[in-house]
């Protein structure tokens, strides 16, 4: 059974998308969001909610898990596809699909790269992860529980193929923080 | 180049106040209403739908209102509007040949399968200015009724095609390009043009139009049908996956038949030029007819010279939107371009006066 | 749903005052106005090409005590959407379906069908009957 998306549409999707900017904007800072759907499984409610905020017609979505095809393309009207290496947006619920398998865009066209939602178990301030670059003035502490072992490797890789490469959308419960790809990353 | 200029805020806020004004009139007159517009001017509303390709009577006749009657303004609004709105998919095409008639006239057969229906039409008045409309009037007497024709009313194209005489269209089913999404690139597709002419300007079209039958493009056509009533619009929502009917819109079409002298895989027969628009909207129907036909020289093996033969030359020029943009921005200050042209053409003076 | 997309929601209310009361529900998505663009068939019968666009309302609805209702109708009004998508949550249960047909759906349907029988008339009495050669003998 399809439940609900936002209460109200239109509103609800704006101030969302005021959260995932700023959060974009402040690399790891953590945003709750302010409006959440009736989100379905696997989906937690902020992964939810940016899809719904951020996915149309013109972006096709892949989801490494398929039970909420259905309630995305209901509320969303995206296609859902099958292969995550050419879509715009995509979602893990389980276990994050390498960066380098996902779109990097172009030199002429780094904005045509992938953004990466990952449902994560935890983010925390204040502690783990140092994180630098533009938006952060002098350094960001974020936790992150639930990304793969190799992770920092990854975004090492993900960071040298600058201005290309993929940026990423953490969502844990009604929480969000986000690491562009400008962002360096170094273990706390 | 342009400048950015400040301080105009005032001026302006008082020009859309005096607009405000002037739109309203006299104010000891009864202000129109939109439904007014809608019922009453209704063949602006279709022009406004066909040309802001935007299929909505209310939102038309708004539209003519807020813009004082002026129709390409009111298209434009209408335009704007529309990119408010989320688009929720594309309906299945809709079937003319099943079209509930009010008006079905062939000029090539007089008498044809369901016979010729005149329709709500100004052909046969006299354009006499009738000052009756002028004054109070009682009410006017519902039209006459007779009993309908249940006799099915097949296309023209379809009676000459059974025969082996019109050429057949191709079938084609490659997903046709949207402009509204897709910048047109060209040599774009027949697809392609008649989204640009269904929502072309039909002053634009009709020049065109008639161009092609004063020589410019040797078309030797006959009004195969027109026809113009209601069509059913369906479409397959992605929850159901099944079609479901979303109302009833009116257009009007036009089959216009043309001589075709073969080729060599083809014999000599008739080809058709197609106009479809949103609306009551015969003469653009007809128009955009020709013109079809004349972007079908290529396709059809025959010289391509003449205006309304050029794609670029057609559907560049067509869509009085984009054209009323580029016309109208050489309002815009050109203080620093045209301070460059002074300067050149004193310097050129003095020189030739040395 | 064809009935119930050309009907205007003062319609549809109207009847519902003749109908037993529907069962409560809840918003699942809409009501919302959007575009659908229209396509038509080039040359009448040929390929599909893009006519331009359409506003399409559409809503979404699940009964209280379950059951799924979708509408899409033509226009912007919202309300006639909502009640749209209601009756069609309503319609399918085995309940209410046939006093619901009785009290809504025929009526408007009937009004319909005169409607457009009134406007095939006055087509009728625009046709040409032409006097030829042939038939002003007979």
């Amino acid at each position: 059974m399809i439940t609900a998306g936002f209460n109200d549409p239109v509103l609800d999707s704006q101030r969302c998308f005021r959260a995932v900017l700023d959060a974009m904007s402040r690399p790891g800072r953590i945003h709750r969001l302010p409006a959440l759907p009736e989100a379905p499984a696997p989906l937690n409610p902020a992964a939810a909610a940016v899809l719904l905020t951020l996915v149309d017609a013109d972006t096709p979505v892949w989801l490494d898990q398929p039970e909420a095809a259905d309630w995305l393309r209901f509320h969303a009207g995206c296609p859902v596809a099958a292969e995550p290496g050419a879509v715009p947006f995509a979602l893990a619920a389980g276990a994050m699909p390498a960066l380098a398998s996902l779109c990097q865009g172009s030199e002429e066209e780094p904005h045509l790269a992938a953004t990466l939602l990952v449902q994560v178990a935890a983010l925390r301030a204040g502690q783990g992860w140092r994180l630098a670059g533009p938006g952060i003035e002098h350094e960001h502490r974020l936790e992150v529980v639930g990304l793969p072992a190799d992770f920092l490797a990854q975004w090492a890789a993900n960071q040298a193929r600058f201005p290309r490469g993929v940026d990423l959308v953490l969502c844990a419960g009604d929480q969000l923080a986000c690491l562009p790809r400008s962002v360096q990353i170094t273990e706390g | 180049m342009y400048v950015a200029v400040k301080g105009g805020e005032r001026a302006i806020g008082n020009a859309h106040a005096w607009l405000d004004e002037t739109r309203r009139g006299d104010p000891a007159l009864p202000e129109l209403s939109v439904q007014q517009v809608e019922q009453q001017l209704g063949l602006a509303v279709d022009r406004v739908m066909a040309e802001g390709s935007c299929h909505d009577r209310g939102l038309a006749a708004l539209a003519v209102k807020q813009a004082k009657g002026d129709l390409i303004e009111a298209a434009f609004l209408l335009r704007a509007y529309r990119t408010t709105l989320a688009r929720f998919g594309t309906s299945e095409p809709v079937e003319t040949g099943a079209m509930r008639i009010q008006r079905r006239i062939s000029a090539t057969y007089k008498d044809l399968p369901g016979g010729q229906v005149l329709g709500p039409t100004f052909d046969y008045t006299h354009r006499l200015l009738d000052f009756a409309l002028a004054a109070e009037r009682e009410a006017v007497p519902p039209a006459a009724e007779a009993e309908a024709d249940p006799t099915p009313m097949p296309r023209v194209t379809e009676l000459l095609a059974r025969e082996g005489l019109m050429r057949r269209e191709p079938a084609d089913t490659t997903e046709p390009p949207d402009l509204t999404r897709e910048p047109m690139r060209f040599p774009t597709s027949r697809a392609g043009w008649l989204q640009a002419l269904a929502r072309g300007d039909e002053g634009f079209l009709l020049g065109l139009g008639y161009s092609t039958q004063r020589g410019y493009g040797n078309s030797h056509p006959f009004a195969g049908e027109i026809r113009m009533g209601e069509v059913t619009v369906e479409f397959t929502p992605p929850e159901l996956g099944f079609a479901i009917e979303l109302g009833e819109i009116t257009v009007t079409e036009c089959q216009m038949v043309n001589q075709f002298a073969g080729s060599k895989s083809e014999p000599p027969q008739f080809t058709r030029g197609y106009g479809l628009v949103f609306g009551h909207g015969e003469r653009k129907a007809m128009a955009m007819a020709l013109v079809d036909r004349g972007l079908r020289a290529e396709e059809l093996g025959e010289p391509a010279e003449a205006p309304a033969q050029s794609q670029e030359f057609v559907l560049y020029h067509c869509d009085n939107v984009e054209a009323t943009g580029f016309v109208e921005h050489l309002k815009l200050p050109h203080y620093v371009d045209f301070q460059s042209e002074l300067e050149k053409i004193r310097t050129l003076r003095k020189g030739g006066g040395a | 749903m064809g009935v119930l997309a050309r009907a205007t929601a003062g319609q549809i209310a109207a009847r519902l005052e003749h109908a037993p009361a529907l069962p409560p529900h809840r918003r699942l998505r809409g009501p919302e106005a959007g575009l659908v663009m229209v396509r038509g068939r080039q040359g009448g019968d040929g390929g599909p090409f893009n006519l331009g666009e359409m506003t399409v309302t559409r809503c979404s609805v699940r009964l209280e005590e379950g059951g799924l209702g979708h509408a899409y109708v033509a226009g912007r009004d919202l309300r006639q959407a909502e009640l749209a998508a209601l009756l069609d949550a309503a319609l399918q249960l085995p309940a209410l379906r046939g006093a619901l047909m009785a009290a809504v759906v025929e009526p408007l349907a009937a009004m319909q069908a005169a409607a457009v029988a009134t406007l095939a008339r006055k087509a009728a009495a625009t046709k040409v009957e032409f006097f030829t050669m042939a038939n002003m003998r007979s």
